[in-house]
């Protein structure tokens, strides 16, 4: 069998029986020769069958490794998501997560109900942690809660979309349910720095006292561009992301419509802004609880 | 433990610092340059983020480098950087979930940073783990350098703040100062590597 051979002085390699006297390439003399030993196995790393298996088994590993983890880490990844998910709800409702223990207070503190048929139930299943296709299917959740300043509230879930991927925050709306009382919003994947900053404290506080509906009924709480809010009903947007605040304000307008029925009180219609007719369903709803 | 230092493997380490900047000098990993550098924080994170993750994966495909069949090779890179990315996003979402919250914008843009696919193509498939390692934390501390610059800037300039803290005074303010909204544009991160681009090819044409 040829043995491979590759001369030092010009680099070249080239196949011979036995060690030659001389490079046959550049005439070198045998001490610049030298045998090149196959790799491994000998395995041409080159050849279609190779490069098929190691591609199949490369995916295969792959794949197992990351279903292991996958699989292994669920349970304490849904534990997480949950206990950040009550604090989200806490946060809206004036509590500072990092220094309370979440899980304490929000057992504490909130009551997960659902809205129906004009009222509040208990709910009984397991806790939620995203709430977009509940909304759709009018499957309608609402915190009741006492706020770190002890008043009484009502956290509505919300749900939208930013720039770039999904927005949610939580409002909380005091017992009359016509004013703000704090909200929480947060972003799967908004530009840091810019859209990801509706994620902080300073945006989510100018939120606190704003009216939610308007004399028309309707929902008139809105996001405008930074340093543009004058009305009562208007709050300053980010700089440089105005799509991300306009999925902001988007989302708070769709999602307190979609309650409407609950925070103007029952049967009355949204449009209606009947006084007398929403203070009627107010008691109502308060002799229930 | 002097062979672990030496020189060649030195220089691994400290060219893609300032000589061999992966930004500055290679122009890579502009896109994220961009994206993350309105503030300074998530500049660090991301920084730091693409060390970590250039280092490691450089070692593995190092390891693997005489195995790999080169018609795949970046294939297989993509892959290694691709499962060592999310497995690492999943450990800290599990054990550190407020760290991962953090991060969570720039998983995909670690994954897809040419300065990766450039270390991994150039260096590691030439070179064993050790230099490959030094390489990659060279790159990464290089790129991360380039961020905080920009980052630094744009937050100072565009906010007035650094790391969320005020630090232009309220004297200036009431004078008549005004933060500089252009800086929070992702243009200006541009404008602002090419700066950083003039000023170091300006030094180092001295140097040469």
């Amino acid at each position: 069998m040829a043995k491979k051979f590759i001369c030092e002085q010009c680099g070249q390699t080239f196949e011979a029986a036995s060690m030659p006297d001389k490079c046959p390439i550049c005439g070198a003399d045998t001490s610049k020769m030298k045998e090149v030993k196959s790799k491994g196995k000998g395995i041409n790393t080159n050849s279609n069958v190779y490069t098929v298996v190691y591609a199949s088994v490369m995916v295969i590993i792959v794949a197992f490794m990351l279903a292991f983890v996958a699989s292994a880490l669920k349970e304490t990844q849904d534990a997480n998501v949950a206990n950040d998910t009550k604090g989200q709800i806490l946060t809206a409702l004036g509590y500072d997560k990092a220094t309370i223990n979440v899980a304490e207070v929000y057992s504490e503190k909130v009551q997960d109900n659902l809205f129906v048929d004009g009222e509040l139930k208990a709910y009984e299943g397991d806790f939620n942690t995203t709430y977009g296709s509940l909304i759709k299917n009018g499957e309608l959740h609402v915190f009741t809660a006492t706020t770190a300043q002890d008043e009484k509230a009502y956290v509505i879930p919300v749900v939208g979309r930013g720039l770039w991927g999904g927005l949610w925050g939580y409002i909380a709306v005091n017992e009359t349910k016509d004013k703000v009382l704090g909200t929480y919003f947060y972003h799967e994947s908004e530009t840091a720095g810019l859209g990801a900053r509706i994620g902080e404290k300073w945006f989510q506080d100018q939120f606190i006292g704003k009216p939610i509906f308007g004399e028309d009924g309707n929902v008139v709480l809105t996001v405008v561009k930074a340093g543009a809010a004058q009305a009562e009903n208007e709050v300053d947007g980010v700089t440089g992301a105005t799509l991300t605040v306009n999925g902001v304000s988007a989302m708070v307008k769709d999602g307190l419509t979609a309650y409407a029925k609950f925070l103007s009180g029952g049967e009355c219609p949204a449009e209606a802004g009947n006084e007398e007719c929403q203070e009627v369903e107010c008691e109502q709803t308060d002799v229930e609880q | 433990m002097s062979k672990l230092f030496s020189n060649e493997n030195k220089a691994a380490f400290t060219n893609p610092l300032s000589m061999d900047n992966p930004v500055t000098v290679q122009v890579l990993g502009i896109c994220s340059a961009l994206a993350v550098t309105s503030q300074l924080k998530p500049a660090i994170v991301m920084g730091l983020s693409v060390t970590v993750i250039t280092a490691f994966s450089n070692v593995i495909i190092s390891l693997l480098r005489k195995t790999i069949p080169n018609r795949i090779r970046i294939i297989v890179q993509l892959v290694v950087v691709a499962a060592l990315v999310t497995i690492v996003s999943q450990l800290l979402k599990a054990y550190v979930y407020d760290v991962s919250v953090q991060l969570s914008v720039y998983v995909g843009l670690i994954i897809t940073n040419c300065i990766l696919m450039g270390r991994l193509e150039a260096f590691a498939m030439q070179n064993g783990p050790w230099p490959s390692f030094l390489d990659g934390i060279g790159n990464g501390l290089g790129y991360a350098a380039i961020l905080v610059i920009v980052g630094f800037v744009r937050e100072l300039l565009g906010f007035g703040t650094l790391l969320g803290y005020n630090v232009i005074p309220q004297f200036l303010y009431d004078a008549g100062y005004k933060n500089n909204g252009m800086m929070v544009m992702p243009a200006m991160s541009l404008i602002i590597v090419g700066c950083v681009i003039w000023a170091h090819r300006s030094i180092n044409k001295e140097k040469k």
